[in-house]
């Protein structure tokens, strides 16, 4: 379900930090997102993680999810979950995707991101993982 | 309540949380406007409606700069269609809204309409409300855009923009789907483009013909993406809500306004009751097996739910 | 109604019903490879005269870092240079500015300024060894630098030779790296295209890519039908600006994507030669057989590659290496088996390398001029990829042309809903892929790749400082004021840009003052 008993529906912001404009893994995620029944924010792409952070502020999201296959991912996504301490939103969840070697996905989890899926990964365990994820991490607003 | 007092001194944080709450028809949103209802009314609500396309977010983020530039504090609602077959709906408003977003200082909320058919969302309205009580000066509204019924936008604006481009027929589009007689202002976007002239004339045409024929409606040219004519397009809202303000106009729209909502609402609450309540279910179940023993006619059992449910 | 036969293939024509007799001697006159529309190849001889190029793509890190790689795949046999540039050299802004924090030297090299290209030419004679440069936002800047670098080395601009990308309507299309609004580029294009046919004889100013295109997600046919359009346009804006057809067209090339659906993608092929000469000859008046050839580079599919099981890799990159040499290409990248995990290492690149060598020298390939003409099947598809790119091009031209169809978002939407419906039908497994939906292993041992050390960043950052206190601040400051003023007034821009590249200007330096001018690009919203 995306949604709780609540009536809640979950939101999620689905973006591209960074230079690089590789966005066809985002914007599939995005749609298989929609059609799992998620509301998805798109920010669109060459996003600052300031710009991405004070949209999930805005928006109320239930989760941050970021494409980055620029090798830029120990830089952007400290920074990102720096930021989304910082402005109080400890509750939502920071995960992602992309390019990412195994070790550094290890090293982020230790530092609080949540999944990073690589190539290959179906879509419908992205779903589920945010389904079972929210509800754990943000019971009720 | 805590939320509430955040709302009032304007945290974004807290706003964001408040939306989501009346969105989801949770009691807590509802206490919350409550509590607020007495700070709401003292913001200007200006609709933004058109195609697909046209240039409706890119126009909103360029009069949101002109605005922030003078000190206002200004907010966006962006409503986009929710998926009748999954629920979900993909959000792409902040895409064209980069100075808006990058600015910090406006609030910028995307809205599936979940549902709604009228081009705005169920809770849009109260989204606003809470918007206006936490001190935003100027709040956007910019609706769906699929180019038909998008009346609602009329009833919960003091001023309505319609935004339409020379590509793509727009104008005949406007006119058939009547789109028009929701405006208060006209703006021709991407007015660059070949058959600006053409679209001007077609539309001060069907004015003059009549279809809007008490008072004259402003035509703009604009060309939102290199903020050309958006400093005008402001001014012409202002320059329509003053002379609103002096005729009484304005109290009047936001009086009809209010009573379309108060009809919403009250509809919604007694579907609310009627279907919803406690042991619902079992009572329309037993008031079907009734008629159908002929022991009472369908109206006759209807008004019966209904007089129970209102108890 | 049976169920359709399965296929992998997102091209209708590929389906040919198995119970449709099938005839060898249908007469029909293919013509010759080298004779006008050039279905079966650019030239008469093919590989039998000279065999394709064999172009690595690479570049990461530092300058140095590159040259030596440069250095290494020369010795190793290469025949032409290919730089990859990191994303802030890509998006315009200099190795020292915060928005190219954690990107500089990731995903290619880092040029943000002369010294920079001259490090990475440094030891590499420029007037031998052809270059190209994978660049389209600032591709103007980059080729200042060469120019300004070989200048440097003694090598007079005409005997320079290479390709820059410099496509920029694919950017908006598919790979994304724009900065300015599309027409404002296409003014810079157009600008770098006089500039060329004046002073440059032997440079490609474009390479009109349907690469990136495929990698987004598109299908053959969109990648075809669009790269296409892109090309007719850039031709149409070089008209306009008053360039003689014939004195440019011969110097567009075209850069393509092989992907694992191997006849699709050989028919792909022959059919965008065909294409291009008959709109070359009977649209745009080209006089010049030169103008009529389409030729291209060849990459393999990246996103065919996959991060299970990744030694298979090699086997996917033979097959689209096959048929981009089987549809005539004149040069050829073939990819490593790591990429699906990271940039390569030296070791994977190495037999990517070597297995188009393999099939060089080992397969009897160069001997045949076109080997698969005639077949029907291939044939068929040809034809059918030629009627189909038609109706595209349509649709496109009822939109007012590729720019106005890229500001409405035409061709991304397409690709977005294309990339989608390719990965429900792979979640759906009516494609099948080893090792991701099929034939899948658990507990794979992790795989070698390839890390850049986060020193790399910080050296080029001061690297960059320093070369900025060093310079003359007045010539600078006078040489981007006459570059505003060519902006504003209409004046060719290589001109100002090389001038101010030559007082020590960097690529941000440059990029703002036209940003300045030109203002800056935002996507429009898509709904897919």
């Amino acid at each position: 379900m995306t949604k709780d008993s609540t009536g809640r529906k979950f939101r999620v912001i689905v973006a591209k930090p960074g230079l690089d404009g590789h966005d066809r893994g985002a914007k599939v995620v995005a749609a298989a997102l929609r059609d799992a029944g998620f509301e998805v924010i798109y920010t669109g792409l060459h996003q600052t993680c300031d710009l991405i952070a004070n949209a999930a502020l805005q928006e109320d999201a239930d989760a941050v999810c970021v494409s980055i296959l620029s090798g830029a991912h120990m830089t952007i996504f400290p920074e990102l979950l720096d930021l989304l301490k910082k402005k109080g939103m400890d509750d939502v969840l920071l995960c992602g995707g992309g390019i990412i070697p195994p070790d550094d996905a290890e090293a982020l989890r230790h530092q609080g991101v949540g999944r990073l899926f690589g190539p290959g990964t179906d879509t419908r365990d992205i779903v589920r993982y945010l389904q079972e994820e929210i509800p754990r991490r943000r019971p009720r607003p | 309540m805590a939320l509430a007092d955040e709302v009032l001194r304007g945290s974004f944080h807290a706003i964001g949380k408040a939306i989501s709450l009346v969105e989801n028809g949770a009691p807590e949103g509802r206490d919350l406007l409550e509590r607020l209802h007495a700070r709401v009314g003292d913001s200007l609500r200006i609709g933004l409606t058109g195609p697909p396309g046209v240039g409706k977010s890119t126009a909103v983020d360029e009069m949101a700069a002109v605005l922030r530039a003078r000190g206002e504090k200004v907010a966006v609602v962006a409503v986009d269609p929710t998926s009748p077959f999954s629920g979900g709906a993909l959000l792409g408003d902040r895409i064209r809204m980069s100075k808006a977003a990058g600015a910090g200082d406006v609030f910028m909320r995307s809205m599936a309409t979940r549902g709604e058919s009228g081009g705005l969302a169920r809770a849009t309205q109260d989204a606003v409300d809470l918007l206006d009580a936490s001190g935003r000066t100027f709040i956007f509204i910019e609706t769906v855009g699929v180019g038909q019924s998008e009346i609602e936008v009329s009833r919960a604006a003091d001023c309505v923009i319609v935004l339409l481009s020379p590509e793509s027929g727009d104008g005949v589009q406007a006119m058939k789907s009547g789109l028009l007689e929701v405006a208060d202002i006209v703006a021709i976007n991407k007015a660059d483009r070949g058959g600006a002239d053409r679209l001007e004339h077609d539309l001060r045409t069907a004015f003059e013909l009549g279809l809007r024929p008490r008072r004259e409606i402003p035509i703009l040219a604009t060309q939102a993406n290199a903020g050309i004519g958006i400093p005008e397009l402001v001014a012409t809202v202002e320059a329509f809500v003053f002379a609103r303000k002096a005729s009484g106009a304005f109290q009047e729209r936001r009086r009809l306004g209010m009573e379309d909502r108060l009809r919403k609402i009250a509809e919604f609450l007694v579907q609310k009751d009627l279907w919803g309540g406690e042991g619902a279910p079992e009572r329309v179940k037993e008031a079907a097996e009734r008629v159908l023993r002929r022991e009472n006619s369908p109206y006759g059992c209807a008004r019966a739910l209904i007089r129970e449910a209102l108890r | 109604m049976s169920a359709p036969a399965p296929t992998r293939s997102r091209f209708p024509g590929t389906l040919v019903p198995h119970e449709q007799k099938v005839y060898s001697d249908v007469p029909r006159d293919l013509g010759k490879a080298g004779e006008y529309p050039f279905t079966r190849g650019p030239y008469a001889d093919m590989y039998r005269g000279k065999v394709w190029t064999m172009r690595m793509f690479s570049g990461f890190g530092t300058a140095r870092d590159t040259n030596a790689r440069f250095k290494y795949l020369l010795s190793q046999g290469q025949t032409g240079l290919s730089v990859a540039f990191d994303m802030p050299t890509l998006m315009g802004y200099d190795s020292d500015h915060a928005r190219s924090d954690g990107e500089v030297g990731r995903e290619g090299v880092a040029v943000c300024t002369l010294e920079n290209m001259e490090t990475l030419f440094s030891g590499i004679p420029m007037g031998d060894v052809s270059t190209s440069m994978t660049i389209n936002s600032t591709a103007s800047i980059m080729l200042a630098f060469y120019l300004a670098t070989a200048e440097r080395q003694g090598v007079a601009p005409a005997r320079l030779r290479g390709t820059i990308q410099n496509d920029i309507l694919k950017e908006y299309i598919a790979q994304k790296e724009w900065i300015f609004p599309p027409l404002p580029s296409m003014r810079i294009i157009t600008d770098m295209m006089a500039f060329c046919a004046d002073h440059l004889p032997k440079w490609h100013p474009i390479s009109v890519s349907g690469y990136h295109i495929r990698e987004a997600g598109s299908t053959s046919l969109q990648e075809l039908a669009f790269t296409l359009m892109n090309g007719f346009t850039y031709v149409e804006f070089g008209i306009k600006a008053g360039i003689p057809v014939d004195r440019f067209a011969p110097r567009l090339s075209f850069f393509f994507n092989s992907h694992m659906n191997f006849f699709e993608e050989i028919a792909k092929f022959r059919a965008a030669r065909r294409i291009w000469a008959k709109r070359m000859k009977e649209s745009y008046g080209a006089k010049s057989p030169e103008s009529w050839k389409l030729r291209f580079h060849t990459q393999t599919a990246g996103c065919s590659l996959t991060a299970q099981q990744p030694e298979n890799n090699v086997v996917r990159t033979a097959v689209e290496a096959l048929a981009g040499v089987l549809g005539g290409t004149q040069s050829l990248h073939t990819n490593s088996m790591d990429e699906a995990l990271a940039l390569p290492t030296e070791e994977a690149v190495k037999v990517a390398l070597r297995t188009q060598q393999v099939l060089a020298h080992e397969s009897g390939l160069v001997d045949h001029v076109d080997p698969l003409a005639g077949s029907h099947f291939i044939e068929s598809l040809t034809d059918q990829m030629e009627t189909e790119c038609e109706k595209v091009f349509g649709e496109i031209e009822r939109r007012g042309g590729m720019v106005a169809a890229i500001e409405q978002g035409y061709p991304q939407i397409e690709i977005a809903r294309a990339s989608y419906q390719f990965q429900k039908d792979l979640e759906e497994r009516r494609y099948l892929t080893v090792g991701v939906n099929a034939l899948v292993e658990e507990g794979e041992k992790p795989f070698p790749i390839l890390k850049i050390d986060p020193v790399v960043e910080r050296d080029q950052v001061a690297e960059t400082q320093r070369f900025k206190e060093r310079r003359d601040g007045t010539a600078l400051a006078s040489a981007l004021a006459d570059l505003g003023g060519a902006a504003r007034s209409g004046r060719n821009l290589m001109l100002p840009i090389l001038a101010a590249v030559k007082v020590s200007g960097t690529l941000g330096e440059i990029v703002e003052v036209l940003k300045r001018e030109f203002g800056e690009w935002r996507e429009p919203p898509t709904y897919w």
